[in-house]
């Protein structure tokens, strides 16, 4: 589904990737292990082409990312829902509206949006919080909510950007398990965290990377 | 689709601009205070326009005929003068009539009536009396007298005196001071427009920039440009229009002040100006602040909607 090619990317005066290869099939769950500045992040980013390599190429399915126009890019973010650390939730917008909006913004209709933001709500465990605003939840709910607007639209892929790097051992354990039942119903999951116990509780494939380059991937080792 | 789309951001942008609470209000002030500023422009021209008006008005040219001039001849002058696109307006005073004018204005200066009475006959002309619709366009009426064939009978003219070359200093003096004035009055009022719009445009800026980080997440979820930016249009467009209403409202009383006090010291009675041109002054503030607050808005997303 995700296809890396001899991927770099190095700024000025440091490298955030170094010849990056690895393919991430569909119904995976992929975690991405390293310490703060390995290179994770800039990674899923390039997924989402919010930054351009120096070289190499990136394929999702059989699209080269960065070849895309503006309006194409829109199409091709539709079909990924993304997770971040810091949430960004639209803090002017109550949990309804936040995940509507996600809605509004693929075209959904209003009877659509009536009937399934109420079920995602639900899903996240967050129907009481319904017209509550970001700042007025707890670190977990936010993340859960995130969780519950990146699976609305039914996405290919999920990518988590160090979803747990903010919670507790008990929201983190949560928004895992989450996370797992997500790609038990088939849709993609790109995990990536620096905490080893995340990983552990997940059990899956793991691709470890330091200073930029991949130095294991469980795949192989299998 | 196209009706949801559109009916989505319009409810958005109200939403924005009810939950924006400090911010919306702080650009909303700002606007009004820049339809304030064009409001006075607009009642500074009313007044400059009335008093040059009133200056122009005082400004004629009258050519004296002689005793013996024939009334056919300076009537037919007069209808060739009326025919000049200079000219606003020539009344004609006979013999008789400038003899009771002058009978009228003198009627407590026992001497001079007496002296006329002694002269039994009329010793005054006729004369013309010239409006020029531009006071600049003095010259070239009396450049036409000067040409003009009906003037003379045989070879003495029947035009006693033309008065505009004793009054040609004034009549230039006052027309540099007129076009002076309008010269200053428009660059005055367009650097005072600029000013206000940049501040405005700045004001909206801000307002878009505290929420740069919700753009990005916006365009993260799959939202497309216009779907981003159409709020803060709307938003832009509510901050116009309530900036509109406060002012119209806020002038109320303003000018009602300045009719009451200030009437003679600036020759009309702003009261009754608003209140004339209501629709008028309406109109072009509810367009300047609508295309002030949606082009300010458009211009300042763009740096954030295309990362």
């Amino acid at each position: 589904m995700i296809y890396f090619n001899e991927v770099s990317k190095i700024y000025k005066d440091a490298t955030a990737l170094l010849d990056v290869t690895f393919t991430v099939e569909a119904g995976e769950f992929v975690s991405i292990v390293g310490h703060s500045g390995a290179g994770k992040t800039t990674l899923t980013k390039m997924i989402l082409a919010e930054d351009v390599p120096t070289e190499g190429t990136v394929f999702f399915e059989s699209i080269n990312v960065h070849k895309l126009k503006n309006k194409d890019l829109t199409k091709l973010r539709r079909r990924i829902g993304v997770v971040f650390q810091d949430f960004k939730l639209l803090s002017n917008k109550t949990a309804y509206e936040n995940i509507a909006f996600a809605m509004e913004a693929v075209g959904k209709t209003e009877e659509e949006i009536i009937s399934d933001v109420p079920h995602v709500l639900e899903l996240v465990d967050l129907a009481h919080r319904a017209n509550h605003f970001p700042d007025q939840m707890s670190g977990g709910e936010q993340q859960r909510l995130a969780i519950a607007r990146a699976i609305i639209n039914q996405p290919e892929l999920i990518i988590a950007d160090e979803p747990t790097g903010n919670l507790d051992p008990v929201n983190t354990h949560e928004i895992v398990q989450i996370l797992k039942k997500i790609n038990d119903l088939g849709t993609t999951v790109i995990l990536t965290t620096h905490n080893r116990g995340v990983i552990e509780s997940v059990g899956k494939r793991v691709i470890t990377m330091e200073n930029g380059k991949i130095i294991r991937d469980t795949k192989h080792n299998k | 689709m196209a009706i949801t789309t559109l009916k989505r951001i319009i409810r958005a942008g109200f939403l924005n601009f009810k939950r924006g609470g400090v911010v919306s209000w702080a650009a909303v002030l700002v606007v009004t205070i820049t339809l304030s500023v064009i409001t006075i422009i607009i009642f500074s021209q009313a007044v400059l326009r009335y008093s040059l008006n009133q200056i122009k008005d005082k400004v004629d040219v009258t050519i004296y005929f002689t005793v013996s001039a024939p009334e056919e001849n300076i009537l037919s002058l007069k209808s060739s003068l009326e025919k000049m696109p200079e000219v606003a307006s020539v009344s004609y005073t006979s013999k008789d009539e400038a003899l009771r004018l002058f009978r009228e204005r003198h009627s407590n200066d026992y001497p001079t009536i007496q002296a006329l009475d002694e002269i039994g006959d009329n010793p005054l002309g006729a004369y013309l009396n010239i409006k020029a619709k531009e006071v600049s366009q003095y010259e070239s009426i009396a450049n036409f007298l000067k040409t003009d064939d009906a003037l003379v009978i045989g070879s003495t003219s029947i035009v006693d005196k033309v008065n505009y070359h004793q009054n040609k200093l004034v009549i230039d003096r006052l027309n540099n001071i007129i076009d002076g004035a309008q010269k200053l009055g428009f660059l005055i009022t367009l650097i005072l427009v600029i000013i206000s719009i940049i501040i405005t445009f700045n004001t909206i800026r801000l307002t878009i920039f505290i929420s740069k980080e919700e753009i990005g997440v916006m365009r993260l979820v799959g939202a497309s440009k216009m779907h981003v930016r159409g709020p803060f249009m709307i938003e832009g467009t509510i901050y116009g229009v309530v900036a509109t209403g406060i002012t119209m409202f806020l002038f109320l009383p303003a000018t009602l002040w300045l009719g009451k006090n200030m009437t003679d010291f600036l020759g009309i009675n702003m009261y009754d100006y608003y209140i004339a041109n209501f629709f008028t002054i309406f109109a072009i503030l509810l367009l300047s602040g609508i295309i002030l607050g949606i082009i300010s808005s458009f211009l300042a997303i763009r740096k954030y909607l295309n990362k």
